[in-house]
């Protein structure tokens, strides 16, 4: 389990862009497979102006998921972002480590 | 996720008492479990309740596959704590290294020049005496335990009500010596050795660590080894235990 105190400062946070009219998406790794850097239930909050705080990753996918963080405030949808060695993306976005995560994105309405 | 939502969820995780947050990966409802209390508007099945029910005993999130898609369940267990008892110089690196790694740090000491809030800026101090502190404080099973006073009339009174609580990590500073005086002293409290040996003493990991700084990262690191480790094993054991029924089936 992602230790508390992080995590609540990261809904903290989210909850404070919200209050100042920012549009807002969390992102949380849900799954993970083999050697992932960060656990389960670790989170990242993106602003539409492009802040972020918190981790999902050693820092290897952080820029794809702030990415689809910030088409999520857009369009309103969530979505899960699977992220491996696997992944055709791999060579661009993939993890270093050898591991496999999923990451549930959605925007704080 | 919904702002009110979000809102609930900081509280209940602010408020230290465990609750759960379950999401439906694929529409996005969602709901907040705090005991039998539901809010939002993803209907909490026997199915998810269960699985619930489980990530709170194995302190773990974890997602569980229903008719209308994957829930996934994140759990806020209660703030780690950690209680020290002397506001020593040695209090000083591991209730900032503590705080660091996410525990609600707590300083023990009745004498008012060693616990000053100049010494310990951003910790709660208590004042009272160790074994009412304790009492008051009521160590869980989140809760880590470590004394550092080298004083056995503020020490000893600390680990008496240690012992008698759930915390899962016990320490006492103090050296291999000094601890056989200590377990003596207790012995003579009643503390059997099989009570005792829940105390990691001499403190910490065997690092070589001299300066306050270095043995606050040993402390640091056993506590973390005496929290983490049996999950990581059981959790390997899980694994080990589903690939052999796996095999057998075949």
């Amino acid at each position: 389990m992602e230790s508390a105190g992080d995590n609540e400062q990261i809904l903290g946070q989210a909850a404070k862009w919200r209050g100042e009219g920012k549009g807002v998406a969390l992102a949380t790794v849900v799954s993970t497979w083999g050697s992932s850097p960060r656990p389960s239930g670790s989170k990242l909050v993106i602003a539409d102006d492009g802040a972020f705080l918190g981790s999902v990753s050693g820092g290897c996918v952080e820029g794809a998921v702030i990415e689809e963080g910030l088409k999520a405030i857009k369009d309103g949808q969530v979505r899960v972002l699977s992220f491996g060695v696997t992944d055709e993306r791999a060579w661009e976005v993939g993890l270093a480590c050898g591991g496999k995560i999923d990451v549930f994105v959605e925007p704080v309405a | 996720m919904n702002i009110k939502l979000l809102n609930e969820a900081l509280a209940a995780s602010r408020s230290g008492k465990a609750a759960a947050l379950a999401t439906n990966l694929k529409t996005g409802q969602q709901s907040l479990i705090q005991g039998t209390e539901v809010t939002g508007n993803l209907p909490v099945t026997d199915v998810v309740m269960a699985a619930i029910t489980r990530c709170w005993d194995r302190d773990e999130n974890d997602s569980v596959m229903t008719g209308e898609g994957k829930i996934f369940i994140e759990i806020f267990n209660p703030r780690l704590r950690m209680l020290i008892v002397g506001a020593v110089h040695i209090a000083q690196p591991l209730a900032r290294m503590a705080a660091l790694t996410g525990y609600l740090v707590t300083i023990i000491d009745p004498r008012s020049a060693f616990a000053s809030t100049e010494r310990f800026p951003d910790v709660t101090i208590n004042s009272d005496w160790p074994d009412d502190a304790m009492k008051a404080l009521k160590p869980d099973r989140r809760t880590a335990v470590v004394t550092v006073t080298h004083d056995p009339k503020l020490d000893d009174p600390g680990l008496a009500e240690a012992l008698r609580s759930d915390a899962f990590y016990i320490g006492a500073l103090g050296s291999r010596k000094t601890h056989g005086r200590r377990l003596d002293r207790l012995r003579e409290l009643g503390f059997t050795d099989e009570q005792m040996a829940r105390i990691h003493g001499p403190v910490g990991l065997k690092l070589g660590a001299i300066s306050p700084a270095e043995i606050a990262i040993s402390i640091m690191a056993e506590v973390t080894q005496v929290l983490r480790a049996p999950v990581e094993q059981a959790k390997a054991e899980r694994a080990a235990a589903k690939a052999a029924s796996r095999e057998a089936a075949e």
